[in-house]
């Protein structure tokens, strides 16, 4: 029996998947058939090994009541094959959990909304879906409608929506749930910013109201702000469970090392003879935004380079390979490769290069200049993937918006604010009095 | 607050365990559901809801032309036409039942994946949104019943129980073969000959009369027989049903309906997975 103070028991819980099926699906039976045929040819009656994946592994946890706990792990660790069963989307394989009160779980914003139905109608269907009442609907729909801040659009059919609008109201509807349990699963990752931050203060209110709260996130600084406890999972594993900073730490140190491990060679894809050594643990680099960045490697010359100063060229380009910011040794006069050394280390400390959100590639040069002119000896086009993971940069409680409307690079400018006239024209600031009180000589 | 159901999640449930209570919680979404077919389904069409009234018309007019005038089909003294209809109707929605109800998962394949509800519910929600266009039917053999003189008699009374056994019926053969559209998509494929083959085996463009007396039991056994000889005697006052033969395909309608929708009960809790 679920003690009282219980709201959630998950004991043993797996989840098991064939990936034969997902490998190779057939989607009809002459295809299934076929397979069956070309199998037996293969290997007789010898019965094929069945190819398993575990999604969810033997996990076991307790959620007290009102408790709200986060979830995180990298792709593919079971977070969301999680909550698809607590939320009876799907069954579990094996093992069992106790859930006390109504659920209610949003595991993707809008799912259920029908485009042409107006925004009015979606709202009373999809409250219906997530096990409101038609009464409890009617009696929150003017807090729905003002949270989604879309009135005039109420009674236009969704497919008319922005997408901005469209999951506005469809959070809007989730918000406003109150279920014993509430499940969500990265909904926040949708939305202009503003309404995120929104959305998120919805989300603590709830939480600060005694609900049971469970929240899959990659939004670090989500998790944190909302959360006291959270799961770390790990290819569908519970690996760590406690108090949010110190999994955190963990998840952090986890993602960390998982960078690749080294030893690798690369060749150039222009020019000739030079091989890059990345040195361990460098290559593929995994961050946090605000994280300082650096690079060690080795640089294998063909033939002694002579006198000539050789520089290295780092550049950086943006997940679609845009370059977004170069640097090289000799342009900026901070030296080079030179004389008969067969091999050099190479280490460039950027620093805190201020990177959004994402997956950057780093291409090496070996340039030398004649008069000013580059002559590039190699090129390494994407050596290094850098993978820059949300992180709240300017302790602002959540990360930033995502690179498609922040850009690749945040930034943080000195800024000053100086009140200037007031609207009936009498001037406010003392700085302001100052400039107002120079006296002009030329008259004089 | 300690009244707080528990509920438990585990692999599989004792078989015979349908989770009424679970389905019960969600019958208002089980109004949304029809509510939004009727809504959605003919919206941006220019003649709406009278597309249900047109394809069965439609059929009736190429029925009377094949059987009626060129095969001189008899139809029990009543005019062609109205024959036909008064079977095309009933049959029509049958069809469109089954092949929305068997095609409704993967229809709703992005909530299935993302939000719990008793899955029944969808076919469900297709099979009783269909009645509307039903009754739209209706209105237009009501107006050819005047337009023939043909007088209507009590037994009309009864239409609701052929009606019953239609949308039982239909649900039977959904809740059997739905859940085995969700893993191969060939039974989608395989449902327009199937239906085609199965109206074909029932009197819908032919009279009853026309088959031997010694094969008339096989009929017995096609509940859409029934349905039709049902309708037609309720309307239009040609023979009844056989009594026994309509009881018995009932019987078995019933019985295949339970097992469907424990079936389909039993597979609804990883149609997440394979959709």
């Amino acid at each position: 029996m679920l003690p009282l103070d219980l709201a959630i028991r998950v004991s043993g819980l797996s989840k098991q998947y064939t990936i034969g099926v997902r490998a190779r699906r057939h989607d009809t039976v002459r295809e299934q058939m076929t397979a069956a045929v070309k199998s037996f040819f293969r290997d007789g009656f010898r019965r094929a090994p069945s190819q398993t994946h575990l999604a969810l592994d033997d996990v076991s946890f307790d959620v007290r009541r009102g408790q709200v706990v986060g979830i995180i792990g990298g792709n593919g660790a079971g977070k969301s094959t999680l909550l698809k069963i607590l939320s009876r989307v799907t069954a579990p394989s094996t093992g069992h959990a106790q859930i006390r009160g109504r659920v209610g779980a949003l595991l993707e914003v809008g799912s259920g909304f029908h485009p042409e139905l107006t925004g009015r109608e979606n709202v009373f269907l999809n409250g219906a879906m997530l096990g409101m009442t038609r009464a409890e609907v009617r009696r929150k729909f003017d807090e729905i409608l003002d949270f989604s801040e879309i009135h005039q659009f109420i009674d236009t059919p969704v497919k008319r929506y922005s997408s901005g609008m469209y999951v506005r109201l469809a959070f809007a509807v989730a918000a406003h749930l109150e279920p014993d349990i509430l499940i969500v699963d990265e909904a926040l990752a949708v939305g202009d910013f503003a309404f995120q931050r929104k959305c998120l203060g919805q989300l603590q209110n709830q939480a600060g109201s005694g609900r049971t709260v469970l929240f899959v996130s990659h939004n670090i600084g989500a998790i944190r702000m909302l959360c006291q406890r959270c799961l770390l999972l790990r290819s569908g594993r519970l690996v760590l469970d406690g108090p949010v900073d110190d999994v955190i730490e963990r998840y952090i140190q986890d993602v960390a090392s998982r960078r690749r491990s080294s030893g690798t060679t690369l060749q150039p894809d222009v020019g000739d003879g030079f091989v890059l050594h990345p040195r361990d643990p460098v290559a593929d680099l995994t961050l946090f935004c605000g994280d300082a960045m650096k690079f060690d490697f080795d640089v294998e010359a063909p033939r002694p380079l002579g006198d000539r100063t050789v520089g290295i060229g780092i550049k950086v380009t943006t997940p679609s390979g845009e370059p977004l910011v170069s640097m090289d040794s000799v342009v900026q006069r901070a030296g080079g490769i030179r004389g008969d050394a067969a091999r050099w280390n190479v280490r460039c400390d950027l620093g805190r290069l201020p990177l959004n959100v994402g997956t950057y590639f780093v291409w090496v040069f070996v340039n030398v200049y004649v008069n000013n002119t580059v002559k590039q000896y190699a090129q390494f086009s994407n050596a290094f993937a850098v993978h820059v993971l949300e992180h709240d940069v300017f302790g602002w409680g959540t990360s930033l918006p995502r690179p498609r409307y922040w850009g690749p690079l945040y930034w943080a400018p000195q800024w000053r604010f100086t009140p200037q006239d007031r609207v009936d024209g009498v001037a406010a600031d003392a700085a302001m009095k100052e400039t107002l009180a120079c006296r002009d000589y030329s008259a004089s | 607050m300690d009244a707080l159901r528990v509920s438990t999640i585990q692999p599989s449930h004792r078989l015979l365990d349908l989770e009424l209570r679970t389905l019960w919680e969600f019958r208002e979404l089980l109004g949304f559901l029809i509510w939004r077919d009727i809504k959605v389904r003919y919206r941006q069409t220019v003649v709406g809801i009278l597309w249900f009234a047109l394809q069965p018309i439609l059929a009736t007019i190429i029925f009377t032309l094949v059987f009626g005038r060129f095969a001189r089909l008899p139809s029990q003294g009543i005019p062609y036409a109205v024959f036909a209809y008064a079977a095309v109707v009933p049959w029509h929605f049958f069809a469109q039942a089954v092949t929305r109800g068997v095609n409704s998962m993967i229809a709703e394949r992005h909530l299935i994946s993302k939000v719990f509800f008793p899955r029944l519910l969808l076919p469900v929600g297709v099979v009783v949104a269909g009645l509307v266009d039903f009754s739209v039917g209706f209105l237009v053999l009501g107006a050819m019943l005047a337009w023939y003189d043909i007088p209507l008699t009590a037994s009309i009374l009864l239409t609701p129980l052929f009606l019953l056994l239609a949308v039982a019926t239909a649900l039977a053969v959904v809740s059997w073969l739905a859940p085995l559209n969700v893993r191969y998509r060939d039974v989608s494929y395989t449902m327009p000959f199937l239906l085609q083959i199965w109206m074909f085996a029932t009197p819908v463009a032919y009279s009853v009369e026309l088959v031997p007396v010694r094969w008339r039991w096989l009929y017995g056994l096609n509940p859409m027989a029934g349905v039709v000889e049902g309708f037609r005697w309720a309307w239009l006052g040609t023979a009844p049903p056989t009594p026994s033969l309509l009881a018995a395909s009932a019987t078995g309608v019933v019985i295949l309906l339970v097992i469907g929708v424990i079936i389909f009960h039993r597979m609804e809790r990883t149609f997440a997975d394979a959709i």
